[in-house]
């Protein structure tokens, strides 16, 4: 067997782990499940020998067990021990290989994994193993951590499916499966999709129409451009950066007293708004304030570096919190831009990932300079603890010329990142901890990836620059594989958290490491890159699963049909709003208080603290959700039951859950009655309509589908069942109009304004008018 | 067999399983909540009519306690004044901590800069009680009363001497946020047994000792990396119980089904339209949500219990959102098979005045906490139910600021610490470890917060080192990579 195998003969025989893994219980133990023909050992080897040889046989020298290790080619094909006759893997010869004795031992002494760890290893996996070994145990690296090259686009059958090359990277998987693609979407469904995902709104009725209506061939290519130019996009696209940044408008512990960070999120909109290359975007947050004579916008984007929470709490040692902060730059750092689970060095060598705790904390020596406090005083101080800026108004409306509330201020100030002209010398810290001081580091990059050049300062700035060059095989991986996820739900490493050993295998290789390419070699061109995807066929097709799809990829990993979950949080809220016209279409400017019930933050929060929410009035009520206050102590309720981000720690990857508690409010909450009600009563007043067309109207605007004659008359039932109950009724009608701020016509038909509103909420509680589909 | 994988596999099933479906989606719906296993034809009896499933087919062995309620006391209560009786510090009142009792032990920068750290003696007396002979401060005469009940720890310690980090230890295994709660852990481990209710409920309440003095964080019932049906769930004095549980005004009960029976009836023709089996179990939400808009304000109504009852929890127990009407309230979420049931008492942070102030914070916890030992044992409750009841740290055995004849301060001591245990499983009349006569060290039988979670967990049937949820590669733990099961306490 030849060592050396095509990397596209390899990949065109992994079966993804969802196809591989199909027992169905623990008891019945694994179903029959075919070995491939080739063995991978990136895809198929390592991630057994990490998940369950590591600990003992990894990167740690501390914890390494009988001297062996299975983590580098060296360790795992040498003799072991004394006794120069032994090894643990024998490429091409399995019975000589103790590895495979030792898996399968019924000593209980000497099977591994001992029975003490909990974990044990199938037969499924074994013979995978052995097969690997039998064809020569060919050793290759992490795949995550070698540069991404530009594979060559395959051949595929269809070519007249294919849009562009990622269409042909997704068909050559399908083709080897044998599943088809799905065809395209309706023009509805694909509008909605793309809306959604370019500017977080629903379609308007009159723009669905203008695109049915639209026969020209770059119909479509014509909407994504006009969504990509709203201002609408900047906002959609800085949720997620929100969530990766944990942007709060709080400190987060204890007391948890307001801050004012909200610039720095306004600033982020903007860059997105102007399309700022990834690359920029990246150097001016990490180090903005170390380029030449920075600009007040460079040094805006540095807050990025200071979201962190910070403690107010009396009786905190500063120092010990002045190292988690530290330590929470280098996680998000690691997290967000290297899909490195950095925390896991902190304390040790990392269990997985050739990170030892030396590169930890060289990588925290680049963040460790800021003359900031531990524990940061209570009073206006706290607003914008050191380092920091104060901008005139001014400056401010050069800068971020959009938001209107400025002229309300005297000025702004808000927290920057500064390094101090002599450095504060870091050290490796034992366990961790803030004042176990061992050997000093001074800053560097991970040892075991490509290392900063000599030219590079060795400080931010240089760090940002190792980032973005196009030796780092990690920077545009993760960044494109976030931009797939927000697309498609799922990255194409389902883990964006996590490139390393641990991490899930990307389902399209090849295709990861194009876009990731492409994306460099773009100009790190974000809606470039966005639009790409958008165009090509994958994302365009339907995304009904048939039964066979079901049985056969559940999860839609093979991409046999487009994108299909519940939106997130934020624009469940904002459809809402935006259809029932209720929406305040305001870019930026300070954080505000929608509906929240009553007293919940006095509960749990101290006199010093924030306890009282005042609900604001007026467009401040109906702003779009990413302006909604966020108390990290207490977020917004209704925003964590649909599983928003509490903001705590950096987060590249919401849940998507459905529970009771989501019920209740899509229900309840005045937000929802009260846009039903706006909605209801411009439906009522435009006596154009039949209440047929009305209900059909009401419809398709949340779902941007029509009902079908089965759904009409479904809604004519509530509409009908309703009528009759608020008839008569009046106590109970004024009640539940009452609901919300905004004002009615109480000079019409009531009763029906009432039903017609049921009937709107009815809607919003359907399925499809939570998702994206 | 891993369990992430059983997981994934069952979800895969379940998906499988439900496409092939087309009609009478809504009754198969109630039966398949959140119960993937039924789905599998794995039902067990046990299972059919409960809730959340856990990810455990059955308990790592049999447990003792099937439900807990954590009265939990946020601030940090003063063992030196409530169950660690330490005469020494009478006779040495004033005299300096001797270095070689304090033995460079951090201190909180509260004192830390104290030129002085005077032993303050207790201004209150302990008696034994009890067959075993157990000490308890005169400030909780009702607790004392059930000595015979109570497991004591005297020599819990923890890692953490600041409150945030300390509870959120507690809480979650960890200094830091982010991680799961005790409750969110149990939920994913042993599911829910009820379908009516939540699984993990929260209440809180506010004490006189320090009004207002205090905050708590929602990450303490948070569920961190787990899914979100494991999150604590606040139960609120006052008209909306849960949050969004009510009806918007004008909406009645009948009102609300008649929609939902149509919102169903557009839900299955969805999943005719797109297959999709999140709808089945979207179909399924909603009506659990609709139980629960009775079942909760059904539990919340105490005007069913007998005025024997208020008496037996005392005064407060009339007052909605106190601490003995939640006692009284837990002790309803347990006879309706919830879980786990989280108080917390905010108010136990005697930095000063600590002798008028932590008169009113045990007034306000003392009878409530010994009524619902006694009243689940009436019921027959505390054999299967563990109560546990406990702050994030112990106080100073000096003064916080100046020493007078009447008045004094603690500040903040995580070395040791005193909490009770009773029922499900813990020795019953049996205090457990020892501290130094200065009450500041430990000199018999540590019992780590770590510990702590790893007897808790197995009082519930679960091996700590066995219930795990992979998160970033890493397989987590409540107890991280620590703790010891405190084998001594158990029945």
């Amino acid at each position: 067997m030849p060592r050396i195998i095509n990397v596209l003969l390899v990949t065109s025989l992994i079966l993804i782990p969802a196809l591989i893994l199909t027992s169905c219980s623990s008891e019945s133990g694994p179903r029959q499940k075919q070995i491939p023909d080739i063995v991978d050992f990136n895809f198929h080897i390592k991630p057994i020998l990490s998940d369950r040889c590591f600990t003992c046989h990894g990167p740690d020298a501390n914890t390494r067990e009988a001297g062996l290790r299975l983590d580098t080619e060296d360790g795992a094909f040498a003799a072991l021990g004394e006794d120069k006759d032994h090894h643990a893997i024998v490429p091409g010869i399995p019975d000589s290989s103790t590895i495979l004795d030792r898996l399968t031992t019924d000593n209980p002494d000497e099977i591994m994994p001992p029975p003490a760890s909990n974990l044990t290893v199938t037969e499924y996996e074994v013979a995978l193993i052995r097969r690997w070994i039998e064809q020569g145990a060919q050793w290759k690296k992490h795949w995550a951590f070698t540069k991404p090259e530009r594979p060559e686009v395959p051949a595929i059958n269809n070519p007249d499916w294919a849009n562009n090359p990622i269409d042909n990277f997704v068909a050559r998987r399908l083709q080897q499966e044998s599943l088809q693609p799905s065809p395209e979407a309706s023009p509805e469904v694909l509008l909605r999709r793309a809306k959604f995902d370019i500017t977080g709104l629903p379609p308007t009725i009159e723009e669905l129409d203008a695109f049915l209506n639209d026969e020209s061939p770059d119909a479509y290519e014509k909407a994504l451009d006009r969504f990509f130019a709203s201002p609408d996009y900047g906002e959609n696209m800085a949720i997620d950066w929100l969530d990766a940044s944990r942007y709060a408008d709080s400190h987060g512990y204890q007391d948890d007293l307001e801050r004012t960070m909200w610039p720095w999120r306004d600033w982020v909109i903007k860059a997105f708004n102007e399309n700022m290359p990834y690359d920029k975007f990246v150097k001016w947050q990490l180090a903005g304030d170390l380029l030449p004579e920075p600009s007040m916008e460079q040094l805006l984007a540095t807050g990025f570096n200071r979201n962190h929470k910070i403690t107010q709490e009396g009786g905190v040692i500063d120092e010990e919190y002045r190292v988690e902060y530290v330590a929470d730059r280098t996680h998000t750092t690691g997290t967000i831009f290297l899909g490195l689970t950095m925390e896991c060095a902190r304390c040790h060598d990392h269990k997985y990932d050739p990170l030892t705790q030396k590169d930890y904390f060289e990588m925290f020596a680049f963040f460790n300079n800021v003359p900031e406090q531990g524990v940061i005083p209570y009073g206006d101080e706290s607003k914008a603890p050191k380092p920091k800026i104060k901008m005139s108004v001014d400056d401010a409306s050069r800068m971020l010329p959009f938001i209107t509330e400025l002229k309300d201020l005297d000025s702004l100030e808000f927290m920057i990142m500064e390094d101090m002209k002599e450095g504060r010398q870091a050290y490796i810290l034992g366990r961790g901890q803030y004042d176990n001081h061992q050997d000093s580091v001074s800053a560097g990059t991970p040892s075991f990836l490509p290392g900063m050049t000599d030219n590079l300062p060795r400080n931010r700035l240089g760090f940002a620059e190792w980032l973005i060059s196009p030796e780092n095989p990690l920077t545009a991986r993760v960044a494109v594989n976030r931009i797939w996820q927000s697309l498609f739900g799922t990255g194409i490493v389902s883990t964006p958290d996590d490139f390393g050993n641990q991490g899930a295998l990307p389902t399209h290789p090849e295709l990861l490491d194009w876009l990731a390419v492409e994306f460099r070699e773009s100009g790190w061109n974000v809606q470039g890159m966005q639009k790409l995807i958008m165009m090509s066929a994958v994302y365009r097709q339907k995304s009904v699963a048939s039964e066979e799809h079901l049985e056969r990829d559940p999860e839609n990993q093979l991409l046999a049909r487009g994108p299909r979950y519940r939106l997130p949080a934020e624009l469940i809220r904002d459809n809402a709003l935006a259809v029932s016209g209720l929406l305040v279409k305001k870019l930026g400017g300070p954080s505000v208080k929608p509906y929240q019930p009553e007293g919940l933050w006095a509960e749990t929060t101290s006199l010093q603290g924030l306890r009282r929410y005042v609900i604001d009035s007026g467009d401040k009520l109906y702003r779009k959700s990413l302006y909604t206050f966020w108390k990290r102590t207490l977020p917004p309720p209704a925003m964590m039951t649909f599983d928003a981000a509490a903001r705590d720690l950096c987060s590249v990857k919401r849940q998507k859950t459905s529970t009771p508690l989501q019920a209740l409010v899509l229900l309840n909450d005045p937000q929802i009655i009260e846009a039903s009600r706006v909605f209801a009563e411009k439906l009522l007043k435009n006596e154009a309509l039949e209440d047929t067309d009305k209900l059909k109207h009401a419809f398709r605007k949340i779902t941007s589908r029509l009902p079908d004659e089965q759904e009409t008359q479904l809604l004519h039932q509530i509409l009908a069942d309703n009528i009759e109950k608020f008839s008569g009724a009046e106590e109970d009608t004024k009640a539940f109009l009452a609901v919300g701020e905004a004002t009615y016509d109480e000079d019409q038909d009531l009763p029906k304004l009432a039903a017609l509103t049921v009937a709107v909420s009815a809607i919003f509680n359907t399925y499809e008018a939570v998702m994206k589909s | 067999m891993e369990k992430e994988l059983l997981e994934f596999n069952c979800s895969l099933n379940r998906r499988h399983f439900l496409s092939k479906m087309s009609v009478g989606i809504g009754s198969l719906a109630l039966a398949s909540l959140l119960n993937p296993k039924s789905l599998l034809g794995k039902e067990k009896e046990s299972n059919v009519a409960s809730g959340i499933t856990g990810i455990l087919d059955s308990p790592h062995f049999a447990p003792k306690a099937k439900r807990v309620i954590y009265l939990f006391q946020s601030g940090g209560p003063s063992h030196l004044e409530l169950f660690d009786y330490k005469p020494l510090l009478r006779e040495r009142n004033g005299e300096e901590l001797p270095d070689s009792v304090r033995n460079g032990q951090r201190l909180t920068g509260m004192t830390s800069g104290q030129d002085s750290f005077p032993l303050a003696g207790s201004q209150y007396d302990f008696q034994q009680h009890g067959k075993s002979g157990m000490w308890i401060s005169e400030l909780l005469p009702y607790t004392a009363k059930i000595a015979d009940e109570l497991c004591v720890i005297r020599s819990m310690y923890t890692e953490a001497i600041n409150h945030d980090p300390a509870i959120t230890f507690f809480q979650t295994g960890s200094q830091q946020p982010g991680r799961p709660s005790i409750g969110s852990w149990l939920s994913y481990g042993l599911g829910s047994m009820n379908e009516n209710l939540p699984g993990f409920c929260v209440l809180l309440s506010r004490g006189t000792g320090r009004p207002q003095g205090q905050p708590l964080y929602s990450r303490l019932w948070g569920n961190g990396f787990l899914h979100s049906l494991h999150q604590g769930v606040q139960f609120r004095s006052g008209k909306d119980p849960v949050l969004y549980l009510k009806n918007p005004p004008g909406v009645s009960r009948t009102d609300r089904r008649q929609m939902l029976n149509s919102l169903t009836q557009l839900n299955e023709i969805s999943h005719q339209k797109f297959g999709d089996p999140e709808i089945v179990s979207r179909i399924a939400q909603y009506e659990m949500a609709y139980r629960m808009q009775t079942s909760v304000p059904e539990t919340m109504d105490l005007s069913s219990e007998p005025e024997s009852v208020f008496r037996m929890y005392g005064p407060d127990s009339v007052v909605p959102g106190t601490f003995a009407a939640n006692c009284l309230l837990a002790r309803r979420l347990i006879e309706r098979d919830v879980r786990f049931i989280q108080l917390y008492h905010m108010g136990w942070d005697q930095h000063e005045s600590l002798p008028s102030q932590i008169a009113g914070q045990a007034r306000d916890v003392d009878q409530a906490s010994a009524a619902l030992v006694l009243d689940l044992k009436q019921r027959g409750l505390l054999d299967d139910t563990l109560v546990i009841w406990g702050g994030e740290f112990g106080r100073t055995n000096y003064s916080q600021g100046k020493l007078t004849k009447t008045n004094y301060g603690r500040d903040h001591h995580p070395r040791c610490f005193s909490i009770w245990m009773a029922g499900g499983g813990v020795k019953a009349g049996f205090t457990y470890g020892k501290t130094d006569e200065f009450g500041y060290n430990i000199v018999e039988n540590p019992v780590h917060v770590h510990d702590f979670h790893a007897t808790l967990l197995h009082l519930l049937g679960i091996d700590h080192e066995k219930l795990v949820f992979k998160h970033q590669g890493r397989r987590f733990r409540l107890t991280d990579v620590h703790g010891h099961i405190v084998k001594d306490i158990l029945a």
